[in-house]
């Protein structure tokens, strides 16, 4: 039922969204956002080194879990925050309260995996009132992330390291703040019977098996608990120049729902069902591209025959970065599923130098090489272009998240 | 008595029946990488999803669309798997997918781990959040996306047919 009605919404949404059409044309390049300051939807975020203090183009802001229903809480900083993903991830061992597990109907505690690029994050689902700002997710399902509590089955692992700890995730959780309602949604509903399942039963500490997990026990996106603002985030950061020490900004929950948050004259770029949309680069278009507060650079691939834009040495300080020679500009259009297009202007320098300044985290031209572009069009595996956080610096990016209604339509979509 | 240690032991050969016939269904869904393609053949008994081939030159792309939004496509020349992509909401079973080539594969993903922490130590590398790219002699994969969308794709580079290029694993 639940689903069907989402289908429906989201159908609609699609209608909608086809309905309005959205001109082509180019959007006008950066310029000077403003940036809410005070609201009780606005917490602050700060882009610093993060609490483990290696951390680059990282923005990171403070939560309140509390125990549900009592003022048993504490206040967790250092929380990277992720456009890319749904749902609260705080560490373990960052973690000095006792939130109740969540029981699957065996009675077994549910533990959770999630898949990120290059790792993945293990732990149980745990129940917490959420706060940021003055809003609150009553009793949201997060997960507190351990190695340690339970053992992850290989099926989990599937060959990654895991990001369990300060060291290896460096942050002390992830605000999961994304485009959709809940981490897995339909999918996790039912166990796979061949394929990754993220929600595990666990009988002991070293005996799990995938579960099926109600949309409503699934961790969630807790903007869609809050009791208003509930529809979707901006981010918003200053335009920077080059790198600097740190940068303060603002995570703003809600879409047009307050004086501080509308659309203004943000164009909307709606996202298909992978939550992408197409890049076009040096005349070639990609679909599978996306915007994500959580990678922290622009992550692409030149193809030229003689490329400016070289990877950094292995053996060097930037591995998976690019160091070109001089700084490269270069431009890249966007276009929404709605065919709202406009174009990105945008520098890659030489990482290698620019981690050499230490004291700088903020980098507003750090790139890497993303995934080989396909030979030739066609229904091809394609995720190319990834706007990383160096995309928000000088732009208010809104996420707005899958069924939500906002006066830009339903979401999901991006506008900036 | 004797009629329910009878149905105990008919109990038991059921159980033993749906196990096999459990573990018949777990098999792999599609070839894995530097498998042969005899074992594409006999992966397409075991699948459930939709499966399509499509001759191109000089190799051969096999399909699979699984039930959940997970496409798989195998590479095969020369009767051997030379390369691997898909897309889906989550990752494949790599170990499934890579095959012999898994193992190689998750320890380039822990020495890029070790070394990023040992370059953060001494270097003053940053952490980097982006794609997975190992480029290795024998082995290349590259993964990108993020939760509910992620794509890649595994070649041996020493496999590729004459003229075929790595952006044809697609």
């Amino acid at each position: 039922m639940r689903h069907f009605r989402k289908v429906v919404i989201a159908f609609i949404g699609l209608a909608f969204s086809l309905a309005m059409g959205c001109g082509g044309g180019s959007s006008p390049a950066t310029k000077a956002s403003v940036i809410a300051s005070s609201g009780q939807n606005v917490a602050p975020i700060v882009v610093n080194s993060g609490p483990a203090n290696f951390y680059a183009n990282g923005a990171f802001a403070t939560v309140t879990v509390c125990v549900p229903g009592t003022s048993t809480c504490q206040t967790i900083d250092g929380v990277l925050v992720d456009t890319g993903s749904s749902g609260l991830r705080i560490l373990s061992s960052a973690l000095t309260i006792a939130l109740p597990r969540q029981k699957a109907a065996s009675g077994s505690p549910v533990v959770e995996c999630l898949q990120f690029l290059g790792s993945y994050t293990w732990g149980p689902v745990q129940t917490a009132d959420v706060q940021i700002a003055g809003e609150k997710a009553a009793s949201a399902p997060i997960q507190v992330l351990s190695d340690t509590d339970f053992k992850a089955p290989t099926a989990c692992s599937n060959g990654f390291p895991s990001a369990n700890t300060l060291n290896t995730l460096g942050a002390n959780g992830i605000l999961g703040i994304g485009a959709t309602a809940q981490d897995c949604g339909t999918f996790c509903e039912q166990v796979q019977a061949s394929g990754f399942n993220p929600y595990y039963e666990c009988s002991s500490s070293t005996s799990c098996q995938a579960v099926g997990e109600s949309i409503a026990q699934q961790v969630v996106n807790p903007v869609v608990l809050f009791g208003s603002d509930n529809n979707g985030v901006i981010i918003e950061l200053p335009a920077v120049s080059g790198s600097t020490a740190t940068l303060s900004g603002s995570l703003v929950f809600g879409i047009g729902t307050q004086s501080n948050n509308a659309l203004g004259s943000a164009t909307v770029y709606t996202m298909d069902s992978t939550l992408s949309f197409t890049t076009s680069y040096k005349g070639t278009p990609y679909s599978g591209s996306f915007i994500d507060s959580g990678s922290n650079g622009y992550f692409f691939l030149d193809s030229s025959i003689v490329p400016a834009l070289v990877d950094c040495p292995n053996t060097s300080n930037a591995p998976g970065f690019y160091c070109p020679a001089s700084v490269q500009n270069l431009s890249a259009t966007n276009q929404g599923i709605n065919r709202a297009s406009g174009t990105v202007n945008f520098s890659i320098a030489n990482a290698q130098t620019l981690f050499a300044n230490t004291n700088d985290t903020v980098f507003s031209q750090l790139g890497g090489p993303s995934i080989i572009p396909p030979a030739s069009g066609g229904n091809s595996i394609s995720p190319y272009f990834d706007w990383g956080l160096p995309f928000f610096y000088g732009r208010n990016v809104y996420t707005a998240i899958e069924g939500a209604s906002t006066p830009g339509g339903t979401g999901p979509y991006w506008a900036y | 008595m004797a009629g329910r240690v009878w149905s105990s032991i008919q109990l038991k050969v059921l159980v033993i029946a749906a196990a096999f016939v459990m573990a018949a269904t777990a098999l792999p869904a599609w070839a894995s990488l530097g498998g042969d393609a005899a074992s594409v053949q006999a992966d397409q008994i075991q699948l459930q999803g939709r499966r399509t081939m499509k001759t191109s030159g000089s190799y051969t792309v096999h399909e699979i669309q699984g039930p959940t939004g997970t496409v798989v496509r195998e590479y095969v020349s020369g009767g051997k798997v030379f390369g691997v992509a898909w897309q889906g909401p989550w990752m494949p079973d790599m170990r499934q997918l890579l095959g012999s080539y898994f193992d190689q594969f998750a320890r380039a993903n822990q020495a890029r781990a070790d070394q990023a922490q040992a370059n953060q130590a001494q270097k003053g590398a940053r952490i980097r959040r982006g794609p997975v790219l190992i480029d290795e002699p024998g082995l290349v994969v590259q993964i990108g996306g993020h939760p509910r969308a992620f794509a890649g794709r595994a070649y041996v580079p020493e496999m590729l047919p004459a003229g075929v290029l790595p952006e044809s694993v697609q």
